[in-house]
């Protein structure tokens, strides 16, 4: 109880509310109400074609909602852009992933830097002193995220040639890059066998840690999202149908019956 | 100078350092023919168009090749360059009598003309995904063919005339026609040099290869590789492919400025689909994201039909031919992968997106 009114009284660093979108006559997300505080890893869990990723393209506005309100730290980014919304904090990961396949993994992770390391065009003609040291500095910092993910030996490496664990992962580092207060990771383990989700679930502890930001993460490895996760919300028919510690949802009988049918 | 030598050759540069090798060694043993008098009289008034369409080229590759978007326009861009620089040129012939100042500054004022069109042109398109751009840049090209066609300017004591009617300039006594509708610019002044157009080559190289190797150019070959990707990391796609139109459309500019004032007379017609067309050939041939590819496969291509004068009737149909043998060569997987091992080997990985 006295956890509860702790949380209630800082700021969120993302609060969505009635949050919702319909595509025609069909209502994809309905009324989800959704709460991340500071430094903590949520859950997006539920059936397929519940609307899970619809919602991460909701926060980040590749669609616009025809509902509801979003706020990042208490900054309404429901007029924004998706560049914006990058801007103001929120990084993701796709589902099927989006690399920039020709560039090398190194350049892959220096291009999430385009608004944390920032020089004109100017200073790129000209290769000002400016333009030298953001470029080191650059490349520094993406060396030191890709030492998280155990990609920096292959630094130089078009990002295309990645067998598909390492790709995700350097989509995560990608999405580091740029600084965020919120990750949104889509399904970060699909497609890795259990020893790379293991090692997985680690490096999200430690990215959650050591960046001290917030996570919310979609996954059907069921392992990985009770193990590391505080809260998880579960969805299903584009509506919320239960949310708690992960406990708490796999004692819900509504949940299970969503997963099992009858 | 060991470090700067380290330097040039890194994996990074040593593209780059190929390609200022290239047009400076060229550059010097073709002058040196030139001045020599051991240069054929067809080889030497192909010089500067060489150095014009290399420029085109690769800034071309830009668009094409770093962008990802198809620009069907390149010979009305230079056309812009062209006519500008003519202008230019002409009206400022009495205040300025040194040739390589007036140059300078009409080369400039074709490349900022060429750019702001291009600019012009982007606003619109680039919000837009798809083949857009292509679409455009081709009625582009058309109209300011169709534009220049028209145009008459003048040049008196009390300034410059504009008509898009024939000879309605009225122009005082003593007053020049700069542009004279179909017939083109007539009676320029020839100011153009090989010396300008190779610098112009390096200058473009420059530009591009600093723009790609930067901030900038990863946001340009991002949006390229995967638009929705680029945009989740806060890149804005359409100022970022307008970067790329506008610096491809202001050294075109350059380019046809030098080709312009290349010419005695210079008709419109010469800045047709044809020849944005033939550009982009350089650049696939050459492959896409790869300027020394660019500067090779235009100095192949521009120089073959005049060297295969001699076949006469058969010039194009040979021309065509080859054109499809490289084509061929130059896709074929076999070769691909014969020529990358043979590169691991001697350990020259050239990287071509860089």
């Amino acid at each position: 109880m006295r956890e509860e009114m702790k949380t209630d009284n800082r700021i969120p660093v993302l609060e969505a509310e009635d949050l919702g979108i319909d595509f025609g006559g069909l209502t994809a997300v309905n009324n989800l109400s959704l709460k991340i505080y500071d430094n903590e890893i949520v859950g997006l869990i539920g059936p397929n074609g519940a609307g899970k990723t619809t919602v991460f393209n909701l926060l980040t506005k590749v669609y616009e909602p025809t509902r509801g309100t979003i706020k990042l730290c208490g900054q309404d980014i429901g007029k924004m852009t998706t560049v914006e919304v990058n801007k103001a904090g929120i990084a993701r990961t796709f589902q099927n992933i989006r690399l920039f396949m020709n560039l090398s993994v190194l350049d892959n992770v220096i291009t999430g830097m385009h608004n944390t390391v920032v020089y004109g065009l100017t200073d790129s003609l000209f290769r000002t002193k400016k333009f030298r040291e953001s470029e080191k500095l650059a490349e520094e910092k993406a060396r030191e995220i890709l030492r998280i993910f155990e990609l920096e030996d292959k630094a130089d490496v078009p990002a295309g040639s990645l067998p598909y664990g390492e790709q995700r992962r350097l989509e995560i580092a990608r999405a580091l890059a740029t600084e965020p207060k919120l990750l949104l990771l889509d399904e970060p383990a699909a497609g890795m066998n259990p020893q790379e989700t293991e090692e997985l679930m680690k490096t999200i502890r430690f990215i959650k840690e050591h960046f001290g930001i917030a996570i919310l993460l979609i996954e059907h490895d069921m392992k990985l999202v009770m193990g590391i996760c505080e809260r998880i919300t579960v969805l299903n028919y584009g509506a919320m149908l239960a949310s708690g510690t992960p406990a708490e949802i796999q004692a819900n009988p509504q949940v299970i019956k969503a997963y099992l049918g009858e | 100078m060991g470090n700067l030598f380290k330097k040039m050759f890194s994996r990074e540069n040593r593209g780059r350092t190929a390609s200022y090798l290239i047009i400076i060694i060229a550059y010097i043993v073709l002058e040196i023919m030139r001045l020599s008098g051991n240069m054929t009289n067809l080889l030497s008034s192909l010089l500067v168009p060489v150095c014009c369409y290399i420029t085109a080229a690769i800034a071309l590759n830009l668009n094409v090749g770093f962008s990802g978007e198809l620009n069907l326009g390149q010979g009305g861009f230079m056309g812009v360059g062209a006519f500008t620089a003519v202008v230019v040129s002409g009206s400022l012939a009495g205040v300025i009598p040194n040739p390589v100042i007036r140059l300078i500054l009409a080369m400039i004022a074709g490349a900022v003309l060429a750019g702001a069109v291009g600019w012009l042109i982007g606003i619109p398109v680039l919000k837009l995904q798809g083949d857009y751009l292509a679409i455009v840049t081709l009625a582009f090209g058309q109209i300011i063919k169709s534009l220049i066609t028209n145009l008459y300017v003048g040049l008196d004591k009390n300034g410059m005339h504009f008509s898009f009617v024939d000879n309605h300039l009225n122009l005082a006594e003593g007053g020049k026609v700069l542009i004279s509708g179909p017939m083109g610019a007539t009676g320029t002044e020839r100011i153009a040099t090989f010396t300008a157009g190779a610098v112009l080559i390096l200058i473009a190289l420059t530009i591009v290869y600093n723009l790609i190797r930067s901030r900038h150019g990863r946001a340009i070959m991002a949006a390229r590789d995967n638009r929705i990707a680029a945009e989740s990391v806060g890149i804005h796609i359409a100022n970022t492919k307008m970067l790329a139109v506008v610096i491809s459309a202001a050294l075109a500019g350059a380019a046809g400025a030098l080709f312009g004032l290349n010419n005695a007379s210079l008709a419109a017609s010469k800045f047709d689909f044809n020849l944005s067309i033939l550009i982009l050939v350089y650049v696939v041939l050459g492959g896409l994201g790869n300027l020394n590819g660019t500067i090779i496969a235009t100095t192949v291509l521009v120089l073959l039909p005049e060297l295969l004068r001699s076949l006469q009737d058969y010039r194009m149909l040979i021309y065509a031919v080859i054109l499809i043998v490289i084509m061929l060569v130059s896709n074929n997987e076999k070769m691909k992968t014969g020529l990358e091992r043979l590169r691991r080997k001697t350990g020259k990985g050239a990287d071509s997106h860089a």
